[in-house]
């Protein structure tokens, strides 16, 4: 812990730490609202704001949080921001808001942030929580982003909701993979980054917890 | 974490202070940023029943223009009983949804192909143009589909009859197959059909594999129950149990 500098502490949960690639927190979320970039990138927003804040938040009152309630404590820290950001939204990007629906909601849920104030903001003072927060909260946005590229490039023909590939229903040549905006996509392309990162950084491999045998083969098993 | 803070004294000082900051914020937000919520959801209501009675496309919806364009639209209120408009109920506050779910104002229904259990006494219908001789009739309309109830309103010309557009402006079927009810060029294939033969009361309209030319459009391929809800619900509110006795007043030889 003594090695942590505050570039490290935003850095390293871009791919080193990844919250959703290394330690699989939040994938609910990352299945849900990535059928689109605008989507993504308002979720990762949203995202952003309540795990800098909560960190921040709790970071502040750590020395005064009793042993006994500070799980209820850091829920009530979490949820009044995200309900904040769910106003906000409802009140400004009417039309996102309504896409994300309930998911807005579900940060609260999200153990990004429960985890980073349990295991980060309860012991790390405020501006170190804050850069963690934001750091995490964009490991988060590059997976969101990163998926979210994929299945509006592959399920719609657009990004951002600007149309790339002419869709075979309105008169072009792409026919759009519906599947890539059902959720089994995401689980897939998630798969696939989380392959790709732990590729990159070997370290990340788990160890088998048993090794599975070979298949029996035909001969012995008369 | 010092022991002090484990005491009874300590953790109720804790707790009633992190609720009392968390509430002022939150009660702050929601007092201070409603108008604007309820201006976005009217606007949004507002731009479903234009863009379902195709005076305006999806891309023209702001502010401004929905405003100008609602202008022109007679917002009353019908009791679907008798079909006949009526005053007992002021339109601005009428909220059919609610009513709907509320016993002392709905019935439960006995035969419920749209799959909603209760229907409200009264309906609200947006008139374009005169009351006596409409351009457009636009009627709410839900139903139940795959996964969920479907939202959204139904156009007809001024003969009570023919579509002039249908819209959903809330559902949440399988994306790329039942979601395709919000297809552009699905839709399209809506107005010019009529709801009912002529000279009866039984709505015609719908979906199916060989749409017939004068009252049915393609189903959605790969949707067969969202299909099959949305000609229930459609023929639902154009029915007897829906809008059909308002309707009739507006057609000829019925």
């Amino acid at each position: 812990m003594a090695t942590e500098t505050p570039k490290s502490v935003l850095i390293t949960p871009l791919f080193k730490n990844n919250p959703i690639a290394l330690q699989v927190l939040g994938v609910c979320s990352a299945l849900a609202v990535t059928t689109s970039l605008n989507v993504a990138v308002v979720m990762s927003l949203a995202v952003l704001f309540v795990l800098a804040f909560s960190n921040l938040s709790v970071s502040l009152i750590r020395n005064h949080i009793p042993n006994s309630i500070r799980i209820i404590v850091q829920m009530t820290i979490i949820a009044s921001l995200v309900i904040l950001v769910d106003q906000v939204l409802k009140a400004y990007a009417y039309d996102i808001s309504r896409q994300l629906s309930v998911f807005v909601g579900l940060i609260i849920t999200n153990c990004i942030v429960m985890g980073r104030a349990e295991a980060y903001a309860m012991k790390n003072g405020p501006v170190m929580s804050f850069i963690d927060g934001i750091g995490n909260a964009l490991g988060y946005a590059v997976v969101l982003l990163i998926v979210g590229f994929f299945r509006e490039l592959f399920g719609a023909g657009s990004l951002f909701g600007i149309q790339l590939l002419e869709l075979s229903k309105d008169g072009g040549w792409y026919v759009a993979n519906g599947m890539m905006l059902l959720p089994p996509s995401a689980f897939f392309i998630i798969g696939l980054m989380i392959w790709a990162i732990r590729s990159w950084y070997p370290d990340q491999v788990e160890e088998a917890e048993f090794k599975i045998t070979a298949n029996t083969k035909s001969g012995e098993a008369m | 974490m010092s022991k002090n803070n484990d005491s009874m004294k300590k953790t109720l000082t804790v707790a009633f202070l992190l609720c009392l900051v968390c509430s002022v914020i939150v009660s702050g937000a929601a007092v201070s940023l409603k108008p604007l919520q309820e201006r976005n959801q009217e606007h949004d209501r507002r731009s479903n029943i234009l863009i379902a009675a195709g005076l305006i496309q999806p891309r023209e919806a702001t502010f401004e223009r929905v405003n100008a364009e609602f202008e022109k639209i007679q917002v009353k209120v019908v009791d679907l009983r008798t079909g006949e408009l009526t005053d007992a109920i002021s339109p601005e506050e009428y909220d059919q949804l609610r009513a709907a779910a509320d016993p002392a104002t709905s019935d439960t229904l006995a035969s419920d192909p749209a799959g909603i259990r209760r229907l409200e006494r009264y309906g609200l219908v947006y008139i374009v143009g005169d009351l006596e001789n409409p351009d457009r009739i636009i009627i709410p309309v839900r139903g139940s589909g795959l996964w969920s109830t479907l939202y959204g309103f139904l156009a007809l010309e001024g003969d009570g009859n023919t579509i002039a557009g249908l819209g959903f402006y809330q559902h949440a079927e399988t994306p790329g197959l039942g979601g395709e009810v919000d297809n552009a060029n699905w839709k399209a294939q809506w107005p010019g059909k009529q709801v009912f033969a002529a000279g009866s009361m039984q709505p015609r309209l719908g979906l199916s594999r060989n749409p017939s030319a004068e009252h049915e459009v393609d189903t959605l391929a790969g949707a067969t129950l969202t299909a099959r809800g949305v000609t229930n619900l459609l023929q639902f509110w154009t029915g007897d149990q829906g809008y059909g006795r308002f309707l009739a007043q507006f057609r000829q030889g019925v």
